[in-house]
């Protein structure tokens, strides 16, 4: 991996150049709040922040996406499909490390056996320009998940912010060599200049965890805390790794569209049979699942954890649910 | 405070009540619901200006219902709650020990829903002031401009449902949104499907919600959804005179029928 400099000034000129012909999608504050949004000016975005509220999942998995569109009539069905080669380009812009690692995560759940076309269609349009991070808060956890706010994992370029301002650029991979390439005037050469990281000390041993896990299935502990989960759908919305999804049908007469849009296991339709029987019927079964994917079922299967680290389901619960708080606890359960 | 600890420390330790639903703090400094059964956990129990979450949420949800009887801290919103619970045969009184407290974090002396009543009565049953300026504001745009401000609002939504879930007044065990045969609300969480989930959410709450503020608390994204309950409140106590919460044998304003209803709506 070539490391090289870029400029404070080049910053903005590689900025201005990019969303001179595509789609950039760059986080800004919004009165208390991050948010991303498509080609803002350079002077919006924000360089510092320590996490957007919601992930940047939907750029590769939306919220809603149109499956295929159906017409009815009374002899016949017809469908078609959508045009995957309307999908733009898009260039993310300083998503942090906890982020664009999740997109390997979502990808051992989108590009296994059966290649999800909508998922991947959307991943290989995808250019990913990392921001390291030099500032973290209390929710922050990516080092016990085997990340660091300097990982380049799921990025093509990673910026590290040096002491003098300027950035360290990484070429992680051939697409962001390429777009490098693209302006050679920008990138200098980088002489080990001193760069920003923060600090993210280890709230629990991962292997640990995955190893408590696997003999923990009936434990009085899922109960004893989630008693105060609500059952909403904040954590799996805001996470950047989850994956599940509910697909309906909507007609308007003759005509109509499968749509997908994202689901959450907390939720307690998410199991539910048409008998009317609920295999998880109460919320602690439900909690477990989510706490089992992530950390024993994913783990197990892919080697990884289901998790960067990144805190959102902790900072966004309306009640705490505090998730790196109860892993710290399940390392020394019996 | 200290009171607080050593009462419920006596009523799990005497067996009176099998849990104790309070609040703690939690490790990043948040006040959270505390569930304890044990009398020597009591300790974790605090009260100061972070606990505004309304507690009684988890009067309706099975796995706490299953503990039996149970003893709950209740600030103002959580009484009118529970007034409302009652009223609408969610809860049992007899299966509940309620521990008034005031906003200064001292016990009251409520032994039952008419002491409960009568406390209600006689507080300041008016919306915190913030949320009072900001629904003036938006009543001085024009509709349009007002449709406009929700639509950009609501777009943000995801449909986590979470403003449902911390609400004590939303315990259906199926809520429309979930059904989908017919589906009468479009499960997107674009701006149309995210408008229609509010309203019915706000119609469904009409004169039943005492306005604690929690479904825009637990948003996640930041959305005021509060608001629109909020306002529909003070339109039905304009027209009905009615207030949500202050009596647990008042049935909902909007469903049920009273000769002297105003008809002026039919024109």
């Amino acid at each position: 991996m070539e490391s090289k400099l870029i400029r404070k000034e080049s910053l903005e000129k590689l900025y201005g150049n990019l969303i001179a012909d595509r789609k950039v999608y760059a986080p800004v504050k919004v009165s208390d709040k991050i948010e991303y949004r498509y080609n803002p000016s350079f002077r919006e975005i924000t360089f510092d922040h320590v996490r957007s509220t919601l992930s940047v999942k939907n750029l590769v998995f939306p919220k809603v996406e149109n499956v295929l569109y159906f017409k009815n009539s009374k002899t016949e069905s017809s469908v078609n499909d959508i045009d995957l080669n309307r999908i733009p380009e898009v260039v993310l812009w300083g998503a942090h490390p906890c982020d664009t690692a999740a997109f390997d995560i979502l990808c051992s759940t989108f590009c296994g056996d059966i290649k999800d076309e909508f998922f991947s269609s959307r991943l290989e349009k995808l250019t990913v320009i990392g921001l390291s991070c030099h500032k973290r808060d209390d929710y922050c956890f990516c080092t016990s998940v085997g990340l660091a706010p300097d990982s380049s994992m799921g990025s093509d370029i990673l910026l590290t912010l040096l002491e003098n301002g300027d950035y360290k650029a990484d070429l992680v991979t051939d697409k962001g060599s390429s777009l490098a390439a693209r302006y050679p005037d920008l990138f200098e050469t980088y002489s080990g200049q001193k760069s920003l990281v923060a600090e993210i000390k280890k709230k629990f041993n991962l292997s640990e965890v995955t190893k408590k896990l696997a003999n923990a299935f009936e434990h009085p502990m899922w109960k004893e805390n989630s008693l105060r989960c609500l059952g909403c759908g904040a954590c799996a919305f805001l996470c950047p790794t989850c994956g599940c999804f509910d697909i309906q049908d909507e007609t308007h007469g003759s005509t109509g569209v499968r749509y997908r849009s994202w689901d959450s296991c907390g939720f307690s339709l998410f199991t539910l049979h048409t008998s009317g029987h609920n295999p998880r019927h109460v919320q602690s079964q439900r909690w477990r699942q989510r706490i089992m994917h992530k950390f024993s079922y994913i783990p197990g299967k892919n080697g990884i954890a289901g998790c960067v680290g990144c805190g959102r389901c902790s900072s966004g619960c309306p009640v705490d649910m505090n998730i790196d708080e109860q892993l710290a606890a399940m390392e020394n359960i019996n | 405070m200290s009171n607080l600890n050593t009462k419920a420390k006596e009523l799990l330790a005497s067996n009176t009540v099998k849990m104790f639903i309070g609040y703690e703090a939690g490790p990043t400094g948040l006040a959270r619901p505390a569930f304890i059964t044990d009398p020597e956990q009591t300790d974790r129990l605090i009260f100061d200006e972070r606990c505004k979450q309304n507690l009684a949420v988890y009067l309706t949800k099975q796995e706490v219902k299953e503990y039996g009887k149970i003893a709950i801290v209740a600030t103002l919103p959580v009484m009118r709650s529970l007034m409302v619970l009652a009223s609408e045969n969610q809860i049992s009184p007899e299966n509940l020990v309620v521990l008034g407290i005031s906003p200064d974090g001292n016990l009251l002396n409520i032994a039952d829903f008419s002491l409960m009543q009568t406390y209600i009565e006689k507080s300041d049953l008016s919306n915190p002031k913030g949320d009072e300026e900001k629904l003036a504001e938006l009543l001085k745009l024009s509709p349009a401009e007002r449709f406009e401000w929700w639509q950009n609002e609501l777009s943000k939504c995801i449909k986590c449902f979470a403003c449902r879930q911390a609400c004590p007044m939303c315990y259906c065990s199926r809520c429309t949104i979930e059904v989908n045969q017919p589906q009468w609300i479009p499960v997107q969480a674009n701006t149309h499907g995210n408008m229609d989930w509010h309203i019915l959410r706000a119609m469904h709450l009409a004169g039943r919600c005492i306005s604690c503020g929690e479904c825009g608390r637990a948003c996640p994204v930041g959305i005021p959804c509060h608001l629109l309950s909020m306002h529909l409140s003070n339109q039905v106590n304009r027209q009905f005179k009615v207030q949500a919460g202050t009596s647990d044998k008042m049935a909902s304003v909007l469903s049920t029928y009273d000769p002297n209803d105003k008809e002026s709506f039919i024109r």
